[in-house]
């Protein structure tokens, strides 16, 4: 049996032209890009491409914009340590209820330290509440951490109107735009966003790298010290392998958004469809219009999501419930809970992401397996002859 | 993934006795929706008073619907004095056993066996002992102090596994840490300090904003609505609308939703009321 793998918002396989293109500098290229040798040098330069290639995937003006991390999460926290530190007078910070632990528990610990944090509340369609936004902007605010796109419901936020806002009122901006990056086009240069995060693994390139974008101008100072690597933006030598696979990454995300925007989008829109059409009593999480291209949260009334996930795997089929890290709590994910799902559909939501790896083929067979499946449970479920 | 024994994942996808018995001589139901778990366990004695027949319900996980599984095999063709001696351990353990954070799908099973004995029996429902800690999972001091000491739970972790307490929204976490402490003899940590308490009015807004923002979207999309009436001390009176008046689930929606939405966003104590 051939895995069915939609669990893309989770991880994605690393791209055979990335690994490829990695390949050289764990061997003949292994030189330390700080080193101010022949071998040091050429590594350096290919450092140098890649960041060129993340660049542009962001449309960002230059390449000091970009600082290599090792992840998604390291970026976040860089980017809102940085403002922390550049506003020490500042003590409020805001962001929404639907944020990837990345960003939730970093705002929960700062308020736990004595930061007023102010959570922006989302509608039944996970949409930001702009007005409340508006309102909880003042001469306090440090730092606004919006994400740009959600990774549970793939609902995208207004972060150009976000970043005017802001912009407007002195703060500094911080996208996490882990989920959008290779997804969505982007043009930094001409949005109001001060730092923006991304994770390799999100795009075909390895786990353990990611990418900081920040802003010509920005105030910065660095969350990890040591070493100059990074124009001195962060110590440690270089994850070089993983750099040059996340440049590689990121152009081919921007040679593939065509298709990531057309067919995966019209494969996504397909599993939708005909799961409504041959369920019933199940909807769709999110923002029906502002939706990533490739996520689909689906919930099930009446069921609960693992017993669907185990029994989807036993035919092959691997997807999510909910958010793959926050798998292994008792209560439904925070971004349904925000979203006021109601508990007869939250316990039963599954995430299906795709990519462009995916086939029809692979659409069919869920179409064709869950079904049986759903109705296989709920005639177990006690709540749902009742309803 | 879980790592699932052999015997839970045959239990879970090929489940034996699925359904309710008709005409039972015993009924028990436990969990909630809103818990992510529920089991209606049924039986029928025979002539010779030993079970003739026993049939399970489950909302919820792979091990939940193992554990009831595995419980309807265990009681078949047993008198009620043998089948109540049958704990959670050995539904467990009839399984290869189950991952810590899921034993609490094994004490579902015995919570269950025990209501359906008491229902043949024609004893009253047991009221609830001692004061709630875990608002999420409505679990009491006395259960936590009971698990910790007659199961040798050493960790919030443990006592999450085995009775789901602290597995929501967390607020308890420090309660339950306190219990435990306590029942190891050791020096209890000092109390967190109460947050400064709202005013009448604060509450009254807050309930209003949590009620707009929180909870009515949930309802609208179902047909339904709520009207907040009045507030009295820690009473919400509240008036359900539109397709929720009629439901016949109203009050799960009440208590499951409304009332647990509240005592984790406004006052752990609040009571939701229909007016």
């Amino acid at each position: 049996m051939t895995p069915v793998y939609l669990d893309n918002n989770a991880t994605t396989k690393v791209a055979t032209e990335v690994m490829e293109a990695m390949l050289p500098y764990f061997t003949e290229l292994y030189g330390n890009p700080s080193s101010m040798h022949t071998f040091g040098g050429q590594v350096a330069a290919s450092v140098q491409t890649a960041r060129q290639e993340v660049a542009s995937l962001l449309g960002a003006a230059s390449t000091d914009e970009i600082l290599f991390t090792s992840c998604g999460t390291e970026s976040d926290a860089t980017a809102v340590h940085a403002a922390l530190r550049a506003f020490p007078d500042k003590k409020h910070l805001i962001t929404s209820t639907v944020e990837h632990p990345a960003i939730k528990a970093l705002f929960e610990k700062l308020g736990k330290e004595g930061y007023r944090i102010t959570t922006i509340p989302v509608d039944s369609q996970g949409r930001l509440n702009m007005e409340l936004l508006t309102q909880s902007l003042d001469e306090e605010t440090a730092i606004v951490s919006i994400m740009w796109a959600n990774n549970e419901t793939g609902t995208l936020f207004p972060v150009e109107k976000i970043g005017r806002l802001c912009r407007e009122k002195g703060i500094l901006f911080h996208t996490d735009a882990v989920q959008a990056v290779g997804k969505i086009p982007m043009d930094l240069k001409n949005m109001p966003i001060d730092m923006l995060s991304l994770s390799g693994h999100k795009l075909h390139a390895p786990k353990g790298v990611g990418a900081l974008f920040i802003r010509k101008g920005t105030p910065f100072s660095p969350y990890i010290v040591g070493g100059h690597q990074e124009h001195g933006r962060r110590a440690g030598t270089e994850n070089v392998a993983s750099i040059i696979g996340l440049g590689r990454a990121c152009r081919l995300a921007e040679e593939k958004m065509g298709e990531e925007n057309t067919r995966v989008r019209a494969m996504r829109d397909r599993l939708e469809k005909e799961l409504l059409r041959h369920i019933p009593k199940c909807f769709i999480n999110g923002d029906p219009d502002a939706r990533l291209p490739n996520t689909c949260s689906i919930s099930f009334e009446y069921i609960e999501g693992e017993a669907i996930l185990l029994m989807m795997n036993q035919h092959g089929i691997c997807a999510s419930s909910g958010s793959a890290c926050t798998s292994g709590s008792l209560e439904p994910s925070h971004v349904l809970r925000a979203m006021g799902v109601p508990h007869t559909a939250a316990h039963g939501t599954i995430r299906f992401s795709l990519s462009i790896y995916n086939t029809e083929a692979e659409i069919d067979t869920v179409i064709e397996q869950l079904p049986p499946i759903v109705a296989r449970l709920r005639e177990m479920s006690p709540f749902w002859s009742e309803a | 993934m879980w790592d699932y024994t052999d015997k839970v994942r045959e239990h879970f996808l090929n489940p034996k006795n699925v359904g309710e018995v008709e005409n039972p001589d015993g009924i028990g139901e436990v969990g909630s929706i809103a818990c992510g778990d529920a089991l209606k366990l049924t039986f029928r004695l025979g002539k010779d008073k030993k079970i003739a027949e026993a049939r399970f319900k489950t909302f919820g996980c792979a091990s939940a619907i193992a554990s009831s599984s595995v419980l309807t095999e265990m009681i078949i063709g047993k008198t009620l004095e043998e089948v109540e001696k049958i704990s959670n351990d050995d539904i467990a353990m009839a399984l290869g056993g189950l991952p810590k954070e899921k034993i609490h799908c094994s004490v579902m099973g015995q919570e269950a066996l025990e209501k359906a004995i008491a229902y043949y029996k024609g004893e009253p429902e047991k009221i609830l002992e001692g004061e709630i800690i875990c608002h999420c999972f409505n679990v009491t001091d006395v259960d936590i102090r009971r698990a910790v000491q007659e199961k040798g739970l050493t960790s919030l972790e443990d006592v999450t596994g085995y009775l789901k307490a602290g597995g929501g929204c967390g607020n308890c976490h420090e309660e339950i840490l306190q219990i435990i402490q306590k029942s190891q003899g050791m020096t209890i940590l000092e109390p967190k300090k109460p947050a400064a308490g709202m005013t009448n009015l604060q509450k009254i807004r807050k309930i209003e904003e949590t009620l707009e923002s929180e909870i009515k979207p949930a309802l609208i999309r179902d047909g339904g609505n709520i009207e907040l009436v009045d507030v009295d001390g820690n009473r919400v009176l509240v008036r359900l609308q539109g397709a929720c008046a009629t439901c016949s689930r109203s009050r799960i929606t009440l208590k499951d939703h409304v009332e647990a939405r509240l005592r984790t966003l406004v006052a752990h104590d609040l009571v939701v009321e229909e007016a």
